[in-house]
């Protein structure tokens, strides 16, 4: 009766037509934080990749940083969907008999893939070492803990750990394209929907893939700039004017890869061009033009000329830094959002655009996807305390 | 052989048990475990028509209709109604065919059933019968001029219309239109040949309209009047115009 | 039945069930609707947008047979209205969203041509809604009717985001995906779906695509067709006649 209601205060708001089913929003925010958590875990994973894969030994300080952040989010990664379900409890589905003709019953596939295969394994690998060492060190829960985690391994022999360390990079090789994947799938399962001019799309994996990227690379960075000062160590200055340099690169790609996009578009002037550049200057015009191009790009980008041209000191450097990495977070979420929710604004029959009217309270609602948001990070302090990322001497000398 | 298992390290051939029971826990659920028209496209494909084609039928369809009423489809039959379904007006009927005695169907009496199709819409396809409700004989069923069995447009004989035609039309859609011309005109068959020398007879009385419209002689509905306070100087005829809709 | 005609029936049984792939003789042999073979049926609808006068009794009817909400936010069909004006102007909208619309009386001015349009389950033969579904819950039916098993259905909405035609909505108290199923339950009764059953001028034709003597036959070989949205290659099986190029 309530949605009833909503719906039809909504219906007020329509402008033009729209068709008679497509008052409800069916991807709500929940949809619009699915894709900017993957895109987080993919974007992690490739600068953690860039240490082990291409030897850039300047990062080595956010390596584990950078794994542990995208399994803690690469965990919570699967509870917006889950939520989002009208039958939550048939999702295993999706796992045991899913159709192969789907873009989305590849999730089971490669998101079992990816924790399993790649995000746990290196990990298990880079850390396995180090859990045997802490465990023999701490008593208690702690220890046991850890000594399952490492599955009663005990072999700590100089030939074992080389074996680790090549089993790493092996799975690091493996583990780009499959961060490829994981973002490019996500991309896909817009992109493929032929019925959605927005969406329809071939650049919409690429996008997505490279957007991800430069999401990974700034939340490493914010948490870098954040996690050490509260660990009482100090900031390495090459780490982080190196960070900062690969994803000035990557917001250029992205920029550049978005731009494409839209002069494609423009410029091919398709059936649906006047309904898109309505929503676009309407409906869109706050997320897209303001937060995602302007805030959320082309400020950063500019902060991070002035930057590399002023060759500005530390502690300057170091603001500046976390100034570009917040309006990134923001200008990449606003980018899910303008995808999924600007997707669902325009009438199919390219007459109209309707209205999203975010819940507060719902499991649809801003508070329950603010949780989902936030839980990743409790879940990444846990695993901090549980396998620290850097080792005391690593914290003090920087 | 034990030799090239001994070469593996011990932590690869924990990682690689882990994984293997893992697989092994998930073929168990899913061959064990799941039920089979999870698996099986097929059948899960016939369960899910099964039932579908197990839910309840409302409309019964025209044919059911026939096999009891016979009055009502043989007139329908040549009509302009012919190729509608019973259920178009009278609603979802299967219900009443399980059990003809206790639930009846509904008949809609009223203008505003008719109106879904026959009012004037710009929309409508040209030559659709449609009518402006508010000039159309306002507040009387449809019912009572039109028959929804066998609808036709009340006729005026063709011997006046011919010359009278704008009357006819009109008349056709005022309170008189079932009223036949002849009851307050009385017309010598030579006014067909010689129009304006033989005329017919126009009330003359106020006491002829007063026949119907006079306070304790009026039927049901019909509007009535003290025929000695209103108006009493005139004539009807010269305040209302008993052709035009609202006799006014 | 004597042994001659018991192995006929065997055979029989066997061969069509190895048709639908590897179902068990008892399974088949209990499907559907008693004699009803999916296999020997196509089914398609023809939509004469000539003949609509937008009554808006299909889209009651079909909300009365398919238990639809009642809120004007969930509909397996409906009538668009659309107007274009003198100045080449659009204004399209859904009749009956809510208010009894259909009954209104509307004159507009100013109009260069004006129709409605029914819409429906476009009933693909190349369903995007079936490619996407992640579990395999929304499937094609022999007999050409793209159906959703709701007891299989997880409600992730993506095959709502895959149809062109806006023809599927969340059913908000089973929240699994729902849309027109043709009827099926009254289809394997040998019944018309109800909105064609009702439809009083036979805007809608329903039949069996691939019989030559019939409504839908004739409606076929008369008619220059249409679909909505051929560039999206959906090939559907609900074709229009006279269908006006602003139609999307």
């Amino acid at each position: 009766m309530e949605t009833a209601q909503n719906f039809a205060e909504l219906a007020k708001q329509v402008v033009g037509f729209i068709y008679p089913n497509e008052i409800e929003i069916h991807w709500s925010i929940l949809i619009v934080v699915y894709p900017y958590i993957t895109g987080l875990v993919a974007g992690a994973f490739i600068l953690a990749s860039l240490v082990k894969v291409f030897n850039v030994k300047e990062l080595q300080p956010t390596y584990r940083l950078a794994l542990l952040t995208a399994l803690a989010f690469l965990l919570i990664a699967p509870l917006p969907l889950q939520l989002h379900l009208g039958q939550p409890w048939r999702s295993y589905e999706i796992f045991l008999t899913p159709n192969l003709a789907s873009a989305m019953a590849m999730f089971g596939f490669v998101y079992l893939w990816y924790l399993m295969v790649v995000l746990l394994l290196e990990i298990w690998f880079e850390y396995r070492r180090d859990m045997i060492v802490w465990s023999s060190e701490s008593t208690g829960l702690k220890k046991w803990v850890l000594k399952v985690l490492s599955l009663f391994s005990t072999d700590i022999s100089e030939k074992a750990v080389a074996f680790d360390k090549k089993t790493v990079k092996i799975i690091t090789i493996i583990g780009i394209p499959s961060a490829f994947l994981l973002h490019g799938y996500v991309g896909f399962i817009f992109g493929s929907i032929k019925a959605n001019p927005w969406w329809s799309s071939v650049m919409m994996p690429v996008v997505f893939l490279f957007s991800a990227i430069v999401s990974g690379i700034a939340i490493v960075m914010f948490l870098y700039m954040i996690i050490i000062p509260i660990q009482g160590g100090k900031i390495d200055m090459k780490c982080l004017d190196k960070v900062a340099s690969f994803l000035f690169y990557a917001v250029i790609v992205d920029f550049s890869i978005e731009v494409l996009d839209f002069i494609h578009r423009l410029y091919e002037s398709e059936e649906s061009i006047k309904i898109l550049s309505q929503l676009v200057s309407t409906k869109l015009f706050m997320s897209l033009v303001v937060l995602q191009i302007l805030l959320g790009m082309l400020l950063p980008l500019g902060i991070m000329v002035v930057i590399r041209v002023f060759r500005l000191q530390e502690e300057l450097r170091k603001l500046l830094y976390f100034v570009c990495v917040v309006l990134i977070q923001m200008g990449i979420f606003s980018t899910r959002w303008n995808v999924v929710i600007g997707g669902q604004l325009f009438s199919k029959s390219f007459r109209g655009l309707t209205t999203y009217k975010m819940e507060l309270t719902g499991i649809e609602g801003l508070l329950v996807s603010l949780a989902l948001l936030i839980i990743p990070f409790v879940v990444l302090a846990i695993l901090i305390k549980l396998l620290p990322p850097w080792k005391k001497e690593e914290l003090a000398g920087g | 052989m034990k030799d090239f298992f001994k070469k593996i390290p011990e932590q690869a051939v924990r990682i690689i048990v882990l994984f293997a029971v893992l697989a092994l826990v998930l073929l168990v659920v899913r061959q064990f475990i799941l039920p089979l028209e999870l698996k099986d496209p097929a059948l899960q494909k016939n369960s899910a028509m099964e039932r579908e084609a197990a839910k309840e039928v409302k409309y019964a369809g025209a044919q059911s209709c026939g096999q009891c009423h016979e009055k009502e489809p043989e007139m329908k039959k040549s009509g302009y109604h012919r190729d509608l379904s019973c259920e178009s007006c009278h609603g979802a009927a299967q219900k009443h065919v399980d059990n003809p005695t206790d639930v009846k169907p509904t008949s809609p009496k009223k203008r505003d059933y008719c109106s879904y199709c026959h009012n004037y819409n710009s929309s409508r396809p040209t030559g659709f019968p449609q009518i402006n409700p508010d000039t159309h004989n306002p507040r009387k069923p449809c019912i009572t001029c039109h028959n929804p069995h066998n609808p036709k447009p009340p006729k005026t004989p063709r011997s006046c219309a011919a010359c009278h035609a704008e009357i006819e039309r009109t008349k056709a859609t005022s309170y008189h239109a079932l009223i036949e011309c002849t009851v307050c005109h009385s017309t010598p068959e030579k006014h067909k040949t010689s129009p304006r020398t033989v005329t017919p007879t126009k009330p003359d009385k106020r006491e002829f309209c007063g026949k119907c419209h006079a306070k304790g002689s009026g039927g049901k509905g019909m509007p009535t009047v003290d025929m000695a306070t209103h108006g009493e100087k005139y004539v009807c005829w010269q305040c209302h115009y008993p052709h035009m809709l609202g006799g006014i | 039945m004597d042994r001659r005609d018991f192995l006929k029936h065997v055979c029989l049984l066997i061969s069509s069930g190895a048709v639908v792939g590897g179902l068990s003789p008892a399974a088949w042999a209990k499907m559907i609707h008693k004699d009803y073979d999916p296999a020997k049926h196509y089914y398609g609808m023809g939509v004469d947008i000539d003949k609509c006068i937008g009554c808006a009794r299909c889209m009651q009817a079909c909300k009365t047979e398919n238990d639809v909400p009642g809120d004007p936010f969930y509909f397996r069909t409906w009538v668009e209205r659309y107007v274009i004006k003198v100045d080449k102007s659009v204004t399209v909208n859904t009749i009956n969203m809510g208010l009894d619309e259909s009954r209104d009386v509307i004159m507009e001015k100013d109009v260069l041509r004006s129709f409605f349009v029914p819409k429906l389950c476009n009933q693909c033969d190349h369903p995007p809604c079936v490619q996407v579904c992640p579990v395999g819950a929304t499937f094609k039916t022999d007999d050409g009717v793209i159906l959703v098993d709701g007891k299989r259905c997880i409600g992730c909405r993506y095959c709502i985001q895959a149809c062109p035609y806006g023809a599927r909505y969340l059913h908000p108290e089973t929240r699994v995906a729902d849309k027109c199923t043709f009827c099926y339950h009254r289809l394997v009764r040998g019944l018309l779906p109800a909105c064609v059953e009702v439809c009083p001028k036979q805007a809608r034709v329903f039949g069996d695509m691939k019989s030559i003597a019939s409504p839908l036959g004739r409606f076929i070989r008369m008619n220059k067709l249409h679909v909505l949205k051929p560039s999206l290659n959906t090939d559907p099986k609900v074709l229009y006649a006279n269908l006006d190029g602003e139609v999307n």
